[in-house]
């Protein structure tokens, strides 16, 4: 990707291996600051672990990942993980409320959230302030996945990273979140890593995208890309005959 | 008893032979094995206590717990493969208990400083440790593996290790506490403890039985507890690196 912005987060020849299995090869290029990146491509392409890198749940075991122009071993895993937050597919909870989970992450700095400030999320991520106290088990996909987001906007996160978080969800559910994610990254500048399987999405929210296959980026740019690829794989993917 | 009566017992084990045979069971070849090794195992801890007692000896007591702590560690760790160093944190854990557990008795005079009352005393604490430690290990890499998605929620939101892993580690703790307290509810009203029953069967008065059954069951309520907790946080941070990740392997 031709760098026109700041990188939020830069990867110089990344590799990664599960055992002896390496699941990314070589992987270099960078996340503008402040814009909605997207990864597509088939899955068991490394997406997932490109993410966990750089929140630092997993580490590259070779190559260089720089957040915000620092060396990610420079970041205190806390610090880095409060700065780079992550949304994940399954949107795991805590049993109890949905208060319970939006308070989680100060709970876990011996603070807590107050009420008013819950609310203000809620209504951030449009969701009704009378599930404040309803039980997590009880929500439907699409709330489940706006908790799960305003729970990680908490730690006022600089990067957000967000893995498959509509891959489950009805159209309606689908398109609230995608215009709140634009929100988020209008609002507050957050810079936005966004996986989806979701083409259109990618081409209709994302402003730059990446196309990753069995571990590798095969091509980067502008969301655009997407119409009219140069590499004959991607060309391939995007009609759908790569999966 | 002599050794007559005592083989005239075996028509107790010569009934499920039989039961086994006419019902086509399979299960005789076991039977027979469970038998001898039985016989053979504890006659000869038998001699071996009668060695110990007569010659008083404070080494061949040490040898002998020792003994128990070997045996119990290799039982106990083959549960918690998974867990890195857990044969060292499974001994650590036995002998802390035991410490624990005879510094009280004999410090306060509890139990007098011999063979007689360390040895038995001993082979059930750590008896009753070793199979606390396997039913804690059992739970916990359970409860690890199954809630793998919420330690990586903590610690994606900024948790520390010790947060990500601390719902799975009370659970199990309380899970492997759970049979030795409610085991204790109903002793007496149901079945009558092996220990005491022995006592009286060899003539000591029931009242002194009580008495010493109560402390076993008092001590085996502590052992429970150390034994868990110790284990619990002895073994947790090795399921983490130094950058605060699950290892993979866990």
């Amino acid at each position: 990707m031709s760098v026109k912005y700041k990188p939020a987060i830069h990867f110089n020849h990344v590799d990664f291996s599960f055992d002896t299995t390496p699941i990314l090869k070589g992987i270099t290029g960078s996340f503008p600051e402040g814009k909605i990146t997207t990864l597509v491509g088939p899955s068991g392409a490394g997406k997932t672990t490109l993410l966990k890198l750089c929140n630092g749940l997993f580490s590259a075991q070779s190559g260089e990942v720089y957040i915000k122009d620092r060396a990610i071993e420079s970041y205190e895993p806390v610090e880095l993980r409060r700065l780079v937050g992550i949304a994940l597919q399954s949107a795991p909870m805590i049993t109890g409320s949905v208060y319970e989970n939006l308070t989680l992450p100060l709970e876990l700095q011996g603070e807590s959230l107050s009420k008013d400030d819950a609310l203000e999320l809620l209504h951030d991520v449009g969701l009704e302030k009378e599930l404040l106290e309803r039980k997590v088990k009880d929500l439907s996909g699409g709330q489940r996945q706006k908790v799960s987001i305003a729970r990680t906007l908490v730690n006022k996160p600089e990067v957000l990273l967000l893995d498959e978080i509509t891959s489950s969800l009805d159209r309606t559910s689908l398109r609230e979140i995608e215009e709140l994610i634009v929100k988020i990254n209008r609002k507050y500048n957050t810079t936005i890593i966004w996986i989806t399987h979701n083409l259109q999405q990618a081409l209709e929210i994302g402003d730059y995208t990446w196309v990753m296959m069995d571990g590798e980026v095969i091509e980067t740019g502008e969301s655009e890309l997407l119409k009219d690829p140069v590499n004959d794989k991607v060309k391939r993917f995007v009609r759908g005959e790569a999966e | 008893m002599s050794y007559l009566t005592l083989s005239i017992t075996l028509i107790f084990v010569l009934i499920p032979l039989v039961l086994s045979k006419t019902l086509k069971l399979g299960l005789e070849k076991d039977t027979i094995i469970a038998t001898l090794r039985s016989i053979v195992q504890l006659l000869a801890v038998g001699y071996v206590l009668k060695f110990v007692f007569d010659s008083d000896s404070l080494l061949y007591i040490f040898m002998m717990v020792g003994l128990m702590v070997v045996a119990a560690t290799h039982n106990a760790q083959k549960k918690g493969a998974a867990i890195q160093g857990i044969a060292t944190k499974v001994a650590v854990t036995l002998i802390s208990v035991e410490v624990l557990t005879q510094s009280i008795l004999l410090g306060f005079n509890i139990t007098p400083a011999t063979a007689q009352y360390i040895i038995p005393i001993s082979g059930m604490v750590i008896g009753n440790s070793m199979v606390l430690s396997i039913l804690f290990l059992n739970r916990f890499t359970a409860e690890v593996e199954s809630h793998q998605d919420q330690t990586e929620l903590i610690l994606s939101l900024g948790g520390t290790p010790k947060q990500a892993i601390h719902r799975q580690l009370i659970t199990s703790i309380k899970a492997s506490m759970i049979p030795t307290i409610e085991s204790q509810k109903t002793v007496g009203l149901v079945q009558l403890p092996g220990m005491m029953s022995g006592q009286i069967i060899a003539g000591a008065d029931p009242i002194q039985a009580v008495q010493f059954q109560l402390l076993i069951m008092f001590l085996l309520l502590t052992t429970a507890a150390v034994t868990s907790v110790m284990l619990g946080f002895l073994s947790y941070p090795t399921l983490f690196n130094q950058r605060m990740q699950l290892m993979r392997n866990s």
